[in-house]
C-alpha cells in the first residue's frame, strides 16, 4: 500500500465498480477485436442489469469500446461520440448462469468484419476478471501485461508460443488453456510479469496453428 | 532509511517528534524510498492529484448540473451563491469548504472527473479542507500538496486497522476516514503539533463513529453528498478543538480500533446494501422506482 492507493486513483464516478471497472471490459473487448467497432452488443447480469442507468454503467462500458481510459472526462458522453462515430449499440438486460452481479457480455463487429464476444465481471475497486472470449472459458484480471492467443489446437503450438516469450525474456505468472474441441478453436490467456512490445505478437503470429494474438496493456 | 510505518497513528507521531519535522515531509521520503522513485517525482504525483481535486470545484458547482440518475445535483451552486453573496451564516471558511465538498462530490455522482479520496463516495471533504484552507489563509499550493501527505498517512493507518469501504465499516469507514485525514491535513497547515494531528484525527473518528452506509436506490448521491458537507465541517470541528490544546481522551490508535468492532456489528442492511436506513424509508423506495422502474 502507499500514498496512491489512499489518495487516487483520478477516475471517473460515481464508483469505480460501475464506471472504471465497466469502461475497463469495454477496453479489454475493443482490444481484443484490434479494429475500429461499428456494431456493438452488450447483455448486462445481475447488478448492472437492475442499475446500469443509475450509474452509467452502459456509458462506461461504450467509452472503453471506443478505447477511452478509465480516467476520460468523454466517458459521460459516451453514447453521443458513438453516434458520431458511427457505432450501433444495442442494449440488453437478463440472467445469465454462473456470473458475478456485475457482470456484461459484449459483442463487437468491427469495420472489417472481425467479431468477438467477451464476457467480463467488474468485481470491486475497479478490478475486472475476463470469463469468457469467444464462448470459451479463460481468467484474466487485466492487472497484468497479457496475451490472447486464439489458435488451432493442435501439438506444440503451446510450446511454440511460450518459446518464444522465453526468447524474449517475458516471465510467464498465468496460464489458462481453452478449447471448443480437441483440433478445434483454442485460446491461451497468458499473463506475465513484464511489458512486452507488439513485436512479439508479430513473430507469434507467424507460428504455425495461430489465427490473432492480442496485446493486453491496461 | 526512514524509519516509518503506518501500523499507528501513534508510531507516526513518534516519528516525526523525533525527527522534528513534519509528518509530510517523512512520509515523502518514506513513499519515495519505498517506490525506488525520486522525491520530486513522488510529489509531482501528489500534486497532480491536488490538481485535479482543484479542477472539480467550478463544474461541480456550475448551475444546472444534474446526477446520471438525476436525483441530485446543483446544491452546491446554492451554497456557493450563499457564500458569495456573503449571506451565509458561518462565513467564509466553513460555507466555502461545505460548497466545495458539495461540489466534488456532485460531480462525482453525474460522471465527473474525480480523485478518490480515500473512496468516490467520499471524495469530496479532503480536497473541500485543503482549498478552503489555500483560499482562506493564502497557502501555497507546496504547503496544500505536502498536507495530503499527512492526510495519506493517516488513511494508511486507518486501512492497516479498519477499513475505508463502506461495504465493510458503513460510513465511518468512508466518510469518517476522509473527515480524519482532512483534520490531520488543516492541522499541519494551520501549523499544529503531531500531538494535535492525532487529537484531531482521534475526534474527527469519534464524531461520525457509527454511522451506516445506506445510499438510497444504492447510488452514491443520497445521503453521501450531504455527508461529504457534514464530513468537511467535522474535520474543521475536529482540527479547531486539537489546535486550542483540547485532547482527546480516548487515543486515536483506539478510537481506530472501536471504529472496526463497531463496524462488524453493523448489519449487512446497513453497510452499501441499500437495503435499511434512509434507502428502506418509504421516499427512499419511491426514489429507488422513479430511477431504475423496480421497486428494491
Amino acid at each position: 500500500m502507499n500514498v496512491f492507493d489512499i489518495l487516487g486513483p483520478v477516475m471517473i464516478g460515481p464508483s469505480s465498480s460501475h464506471t472504471a471497472g465497466a469502461a475497463r471490459i469495454g477496453l479489454v473487448t475493443r482490444a481484443l477485436l484490434g479494429e475500429k467497432p461499428v456494431q456493438a452488443h452488450i447483455f448486462l447480469h445481475g447488478s448492472f442489469a437492475k442499475t446500469y442507468k443509475g450509474h452509467g454503467t452502459d456509458k462506461a462500458l461504450v467509452a472503453g469500446i471506443l478505447g477511452m481510459k478509465t480516467d476520460d472526462e468523454r466517458i459521460r458522453f459516451s453514447l453521443d461520440v458513438a453516434k458520431k462515430e458511427g457505432l450501433k449499440i444495442q442494449i440488453e438486460t437478463g440472467e445469465l448462469e454462473d456470473a458475478h452481479p456485475n457482470t456484461a457480455e459484449i459483442t463487437l463487429v468491427g469495420a472489417g468484419g472481425e467479431k468477438v464476444s467477451l464476457r467480463g465481471s467488474s468485481i470491486g475497486g475497479g478490478n475486472i476478471l475476463i470469463t469468457r472470449v469467444n464462448g470459451m472459458e479463460v481468467s484474466l484480471t487485466g492487472q497484468n501485461p497479457a496475451l490472447i492467443v486464439l489458435h488451432k489446437d493442435a501439438p506444440g503450438t503451446i510450446a511454440a508460443v511460450t518459446e518464444l516469450m522465453a526468447e524474449s525474456g517475458v516471465n510467464i505468472c498465468n496460464f489458462h488453456l481453452a478449447r471448443k474441441e480437441k483440433g478445434g478453436l483454442a485460446v491461451m490467456t497468458i499473463e506475465s510479469d513484464s511489458h512486452f512490445g507488439p513485436e512479439l505478437n508479430e513473430r507469434i503470429n507467424c507460428l504455425e496453428n495461430i489465427y490473432s494474438s492480442t496485446r493486453l496493456a491496461l | 532509511m526512514v524509519e516509518l510505518n503506518y501500523h499507528s497513528i501513534e508510531s507516526l507521531l513518534k516519528a516525526a517528534k523525533d525527527n522534528d519535522c513534519r509528518l509530510s515531509d517523512l512520509v515523502l521520503a518514506q513513499q519515495a524510498e519505498q517506490m525506488e522513485l525520486p522525491e520530486q517525482e513522488i510529489y509531482e504525483k501528489m500534486q497532480e492529484n491536488y490538481q485535479v481535486m482543484a479542477s472539480c470545484i467550478q463544474p461541480g458547482s456550475a448551475p444546472g448540473l444534474k446526477s446520471t440518475s438525476g436525483l441530485t445535483g446543483g446544491d452546491a451552486y446554492r451554497m456557493r451563491t450563499a457564500v458569495e453573496q456573503g449571506r451565509n451564516l458561518t462565513g467564509p471558511l466553513l460555507g466555502g469548504a461545505l460548497y466545495r465538498a458539495l461540489a466534488v462530490s456532485e460531480l462525482n455522482a453525474s460522471m465527473g472527473r474525480i480523485v478518490a479520496a480515500p473512496t468516490a463516495g467520499s471524495c469530496g471533504i479532503v480536497p473541500a479542507a485543503v482549498l478552503t484552507m489555500q483560499e482562506q489563509y493564502k497557502l501555497t499550493e507546496k504547503e496544500c500538496v505536502m498536507s495530503l501527505f499527512t492526510a495519506s498517512a493517516v488513511g494508511m493507518v486507518i486501512a492497516n486497522n479498519a477499513s475505508l469501504a463502506g461495504a465493510q465499516g458503513g460510513c465511518q469507514a468512508e466518510c469518517g476516514s476522509a473527515s480524519a485525514m482532512a483534520a490531520a491535513a488543516i492541522v499541519e497547515l494551520a501549523g499544529g503539533t503531531p500531538d494535535m494531528i492525532a487529537s484531531a484525527v482521534a475526534t474527527a473518528l469519534k464524531n461520525i463513529l457509527g454511522l451506516v452506509c445506506d445510499p438510497v436506490a444504492g447510488l452514491v448521491e443520497i445521503p453521501c453528498i450531504k455527508r461529504n458537507a457534514s464530513g468537511v465541517a467535522g474535520a474543521f470541528v475536529a482540527a479547531e478543538l486539537a489546535l486550542a490544546g483540547i485532547r482527546s481522551a480516548i487515543p486515536a490508535d483506539e478510537v481506530i480500533w472501536s471504529m472496526k468492532k463497531v463496524g462488524d456489528a453493523m448489519p449487512a442492511a446497513l453497510k452499501e446494501t441499500a437495503e435499511g436506513g434512509l434507502a428502506a424509508t418509504p421516499t427512499g423506495r419511491k426514489l429507488h422506482q422513479q430511477v431504475f422502474g423496480i421497486d428494491s
